[in-house]
């Protein structure tokens, strides 16, 4: 095999990238082409013909915009407070933790030896209105006697952030347990205050983790439907469920692959968008 | 007594019955299948796969899948697997339309969504063998010919229900009506009512005053109607299945659209849970027994003929309280329990079946309802 590799060096990349290709081939390319089959067809189910109904997309993301808006807008939100949230915790592990670093570590993680499902079920209790936070917000006048947290925007919004927050936090964590302590002495020694040296130091140094801690937070949570399903009512329902009762209650398979499509476009775009953005020297220093 | 079959002669007509369904399955393989093996219905097995929904069987020992065991040899595999008709049907459908079984000799369906439906006209369920279904002569009048299978040639009903509304004493007066429901201060944000088309559109309809039993246009457009500005008012706050139960005991809804037997079952560890039909009428539905494509038809048909004795039917019913459509259960449960047999939920008297429709089984598979439906659920 050594040899093999020695006689044919070119060879050895795309060896090595073979399995993952063939695995991505396999299970994500054929279905997406089966997916783009279904999204063009017309019928009642279970007659469904292949008829190049390009109308399904528009028809899609004109019946449905408002639950795109809806999953970016949450998303989004979600998002940002995973962020604004998980920066200062995972500093402070990062940098003044010390030896319990890795036991705040696994704090962050443990949710996720929970079901999804029952993290999210969790919720319905903790925002019920004869729970302890609708109580206390009352009794601080917060809320009035007959407001409640439970289906709202609100609930929809804080469930996706928890359910998220990980996926923002440890990436966040990589990318500034990598940065050198020294780096910050040297910004000391150059007359730098704290601000200048979380601005021109920290920031652009752990702008990795943010780019992928955003894209792990953003990507699945526009998808997402069991918070709004559970959270919210039929006024918060994000893209997610719409694609979740075409294919299961309606049996509408062409308007939920298209609407696969179209949701999938729009992640995508965004992406390049924001690659641009960030990929600018603005972030990355 | 109604005939029963002892296990020498069930096997006897078993075998025979394989024997015969056998040669014109070759025929039918012959000749390009023709839709779902209605002939080929397989040997009698030792052992029967049954998806049923969940609490929906007695389960205080001896249980009468037990009884059946100990009566016919055949063991039962028992799946509680089905918490949805759409949710299920999504599962089960890639396989049947492929021609393939679903390792299920008996699954059930309720009529008043358009699954039951679909099964027959796709041809993915089997023929019952009524030569080893003596006991059907006990299926109730009522129950002899659904629309989607005129002459219960495929199906048998495993319990009906009614659609009513429930609602938690320690919140709220009793709710009586649907204009209550939808409309009280009182109620507003915490109500909830089913996903199930047929049971929550069937219910406003009969408040506007219309007929759900025959749809029309103009009739399903005002039910909607009036459901899309309970939940833009703010007055409904979900649509659900099963799952009203547990908000609904602990008082995060108040009222919720929900049917008798669960009710009833809950009743037991909540006693300020309500439910009656409301003023201007309720549903009523059935939940049906098919035998799938691939499925054994002796095996399940042995099992039909089991629930369909009254005393087995008795038992279940009692245990599960939903309607049973055994003719005499409800006498034989008076011989043990006559408290449970007077109750009208579970042994409606001629004044409840008066009060409850059934929803229209064409406008099950109107497409357009069901966009206008997802709509109102905001999908």
């Amino acid at each position: 095999m050594g040899s093999f590799f020695h006689r044919h060096p070119k060879l050895a990349p795309y060896l090595l990238l073979a399995p993952g290709l063939l695995w991505l081939g396999l299970f994500f390319l054929i279905p997406l082409g089966f997916l783009g089959y279904q999204s063009l067809q017309s019928g009642v189910f279970p007659n469904f013909e292949f008829t190049w109904e390009f109308s399904n997309f528009s028809d899609a993301l004109s019946d449905y915009k408002t639950q795109f808006f809806r999953s970016f807008l949450y998303a989004g939100i979600a998002t940002v407070l995973s962020l604004l949230l998980a920066y200062p915790l995972v500093y402070w592990i990062a940098f003044k933790a010390g030896p319990w670093r890795n036991l705040f570590l696994l704090a962050i993680v443990a949710p996720f030896f929970v079901t999804y499902l029952i993290r999210t079920l969790a919720w319905l209790n903790i925002l019920a209105n004869e729970g302890p936070v609708v109580g206390f917000l009352r009794d601080i006048h917060v809320l009035g006697a007959n407001e409640g947290l439970l289906f709202t925007s609100l609930a929809v919004v804080a469930g996706i952030t928890y359910n998220f927050f990980p996926f923002m936090a440890l990436p966040l964590y990589v990318s500034l347990e990598q940065i050198d302590p020294r780096l910050h002495e040297a910004a000391k020694d150059l007359y730098a205050n704290p601000r200048q040296t979380f601005m021109r130091v920290t920031l652009p140094l752990s702008a990795p983790g943010i780019v992928a801690g955003t894209l792990l937070t953003f990507i699945p949570a526009a998808g997402d439907f069991i918070n709004a399903e559970l959270l919210g009512t039929p006024k918060q329902q994000m893209i997610g469920n719409v694609i979740q009762a075409k294919f299961l209650e309606s049996l509408d398979y062409p308007t939920a692959a298209s609407l696969s499509f179209v949701l999938m476009a729009m992640i995508l775009i965004g992406l390049l968008f924001y690659a641009k953005i960030v990929g600018s020297e603005k972030l990355t220093g | 007594m109604n005939p029963r079959l002892t296990r020498n002669e069930l096997l006897r007509r078993g075998a025979a019955g394989g024997a015969l369904l056998a040669f014109p399955s070759i025929l039918a393989a012959c000749g390009g299948g023709g839709g779902g093996g209605s002939t080929d219905g397989g040997e009698l097995k030792d052992v029967l796969n049954f998806a049923n929904w969940p609490l929906y069987i007695d389960v205080d020992k001896p249980t009468t899948l037990e009884d059946f065991t100990s009566q016919t040899g055949i063991k039962v595999n028992y799946f509680e697997e089905i918490n949805d008709n759409a949710e299920y049907f999504a599962k089960i459908q890639g396989p049947l339309s492929q021609g393939q079984g679903i390792d299920r000799d008996l699954f059930v369906f309720t009529d008043n969504s358009r699954f039951p439906g679909i099964l027959v006209d796709e041809g993915w369920v089997q023929k019952l063998d009524k030569d080893l279904i003596p006991n059907i002569e006990n299926l109730v009048p009522a129950q002899a010919s659904p629309p989607f299978d005129p002459n219960r040639e495929y199906s048998l009903p495993w319990q009906s229900g009614m659609t009513g509304i429930a609602w938690n004493e320690d919140l709220t007066g009793p709710v009586t009506s649907i204009e209550q429901l939808l409309t009280d201060p009182k109620l507003k944000g915490k109500v909830s009512m089913l996903q199930e088309l047929a049971d929550s559109v069937g219910l406003v309809m009969l408040a506007n005053g219309d007929d759900p039993g025959s749809v029309s246009d103009d009739s399903f457009n005002a039910a909607i109607d009036r459901v899309q500005a309970a939940v833009d008012s703010g007055q409904i706050v979900r649509f659900t299945g099963n799952d009203f139960a547990q908000p609904l005991t602990r008082g995060t809804f108040a009222a919720s659209v929900a049917w008798s037997g669960d009710i009833v079952q809950l009743l037991a560890d909540n006693p300020k849970l309500k439910w009656a039909i409301p003023s201007d009428g309720g549903m009523i539905w059935t939940d049906n027994m098919l035998i799938p494509a691939g499925g054994s038809v002796p095996t399940a048909s042995t099992y039909l003929n089991f629930v369909y004795d009254p005393a087995i039917a008795a038992r279940i019913a009692a245990y599960i309280n939903y309607v049973t459509p055994v003719v005499g259960a409800k006498e034989e449960l008076a011989k043990t329990d006559p408290e449970t047999a007077n109750n009208t939920l579970i042994f409606p008297d001629e004044e409840t079946l008066s009060q409850v429709k059934q929803f229209d089984s064409e406008a099950l598979n109107n497409d357009e309802y069901i966009t206008l439906w997802q709509g109102v659920l905001g999908q």
